[in-house]
């Protein structure tokens, strides 16, 4: 954990050496998400509702997306861009250092003007909690703690998939992109929403409802889910990182340097 | 005008050979289509007024942009050109005896047109068998769809042209990540990628309607569901044909500027 730390001082100082860039890219990543977020009020301000949701509760559900998604490409973009790394057979100077790869490979890299749009998440995340008709319990804030928590360990589970990809095709491959920016843009909105195959599939297979829709259901009181256990239900999603990592061992032993 | 489309065609059998991509794409796309149409479902399902597009405009408006996704957005990049301009190999491209604007917009127009060929036929084809509500329905006459091939191929040739002004700001700014990601998330807004224009608020669409961006994507494809009248099609032609040249002289312009005050370092 320590190297961990030390990979990550030393990123930090080297792309402060770019102050001005570091700054307009910050800018830049504050501003993807808001035609985002402006698209999502420009269809409530047509529609008024989706399902019976409400506009806050719609913002929540984005802003938890958001503030789990940024903090994990923070930290886990090593992982995205780990083809290259596997096609340049640089992989194989990780291997031979006394260290776990996974720790190595996150501290290839780490994307810091992520910041600015985790900043922007959270304050839309405190700002629809606000202005949400509910009595916010310590269980209830403990909850959506936890749900973004829960967040960064799914989507960093399935970085670690989308990457041990590339041991066996060498290439990353774009249907990954279905699980990570697709996986983002569909828990904008609440899982309920989606045709019942969807659901099933990012419920028990890709567990995206752990750590969104079924909290959601707690914090809001629906009826049939006000019982405490639901508000344990993102620990769920932590445990998804654990068959992740397998699948990353499988990979790394059955890893075959290109040799070039 | 040889050489441009010399160019041209060397592009497009270049960019034929990628299938596997583009396969791998065409099922990205197909999960995005369905997403975002079970998420207008959402919406339309409890709906007090209906809004000016039914959701079977909206259904097919979705498929249209996800099968002809290659040619309507603004981040596809050309990193080659990039290199070109950053690193100083432009001086190359200048000793070439045709111009460099056309060069360059040829090689867009062929990438963006190669890309496209391989991805929407099989879009288009598994789209129009779909069950209800996800199929895609077809315009409602044959003239509604001759303007749609023909404003879509204008509003290609603006997204060229718009791209264009992409690479000539990098003259300037020297790093392409600033200007490309303020261009394309506020173009693609515009553009009616993220929600289509008629369900934005009655203020935001008299923005939209000054700018460029609606001609190169929500135009063409509101023709096809037949949003817009093949009456108001016509007029919008000429509109488009007037951004057209106007983008196309405003980027010869600039970038004649842009050239003459580069320098090239030796090395």
């Amino acid at each position: 954990m320590r190297l961990f730390f030390k990979y990550m001082g030393l990123e930090f100082k080297s792309q402060m050496q770019y102050r001005a860039s570091f700054l307009l890219l910050m800018l830049g990543q504050c501003l993807t998400p808001f035609t985002s977020f402006a698209a999502l009020y420009f269809l409530f301000d047509r529609f008024g509702q989706i399902q019976g949701w409400s506009f806050y509760e719609a913002t929540l559900t984005f802003a938890v997306t958001y503030v789990a998604f940024s903090v994990t490409e923070c930290f886990a973009r090593g992982f995205d861009t780990f083809s290259s790394l596997v096609v340049s057979g640089n992989f194989d100077r990780l291997l031979v250092r006394p260290r776990n790869t996974v720790i190595q490979v996150l501290g290839t890299r780490f994307e810091f003007a992520r910041i600015g749009r985790l900043i922007l998440s959270i304050v839309v995340l405190v700002w629809s909690a606000v202005q949400m008709e509910v009595d916010w319990t310590l269980l209830k804030i403990l909850t959506l703690v936890l749900m973004c928590v829960s967040g960064v360990f799914i989507f960093t589970g399935i970085f670690i998939l989308a990457a041990s990809i590339s041991f066996w095709t060498v290439q990353g491959l774009e249907i990954a992109n279905i699980f990570t920016d697709g996986g983002r843009e569909m828990t904008q909105y609440p899982l309920s929403i989606y045709q019942t195959w969807v659901k099933r599939f990012f419920t028990f297979v890709i567990p995206f409802a752990c750590f969104n829709y079924l909290p959601l259901t707690y914090i809001v009181g629906r009826e049939g889910s006000d019982s405490p256990l639901y508000a344990l239900i993102p620990l769920a999603g932590v445990l998804f990182l654990i068959p992740c990592l397998l699948v990353w061992r499988i990979g790394v032993r059955h890893y075959r340097s290109t040799g070039s | 005008m040889k050489p441009y489309l010399s160019v041209f065609r060397l592009r497009i059998s270049n960019g034929l050979q990628y299938r596997a991509a583009a396969l791998a794409g065409v099922g990205t796309q197909f999960f995005f289509g369905f997403i975002f149409i079970m998420i207008f479902q959402a919406f339309y399902t409890h709906v007090s007024a209906e809004p000016s597009m039914t959701l079977s405009q909206v259904i097919t408006y979705t498929w249209l942009k996800q099968a002809f996704l290659a040619l309507i957005v603004l981040w596809l990049r050309d990193n080659e050109l990039f290199q070109l301009i950053t690193s100083g190999n432009i001086a190359y491209e200048l000793c070439r005896p045709s111009g460099i604007y056309g060069l360059w917009y040829a090689k867009l127009l062929a990438q963006r047109l190669s890309s496209a060929l391989l991805r929407c036929f099989p879009i288009l084809i598994i789209v129009s068998f779909l069950p209800e509500p996800y199929r895609l329905h077809l315009p409602p006459d044959l003239l509604s769809g001759l303007l749609f091939l023909a404003t879509l191929l204008i509003g290609l040739l603006m997204i060229v042209a718009l791209s264009m002004l992409i690479y000539i700001s990098v003259f300037v700014t020297m790093s392409p990540a600033g200007s490309l990601l303020l261009f394309s998330i506020f173009g693609e807004f515009f553009a009616g990628l993220i929600i289509p224009v008629p369900l934005m608020p009655d203020w935001m669409q008299r923005i939209v309607y000054v700018l460029p961006f609606h001609w190169t994507a929500d135009f063409p494809f509101r023709v096809f569901t037949g949003n817009i009248s093949p009456a108001d099609a016509l007029t919008g032609i000429l509109a488009q044909c007037l951004w057209l040249a106007a983008l196309v002289l405003f980027g010869q312009f600039t970038m004649s500027r842009a050239l003459r005050r580069v320098v090239v370092q030796g090395g």
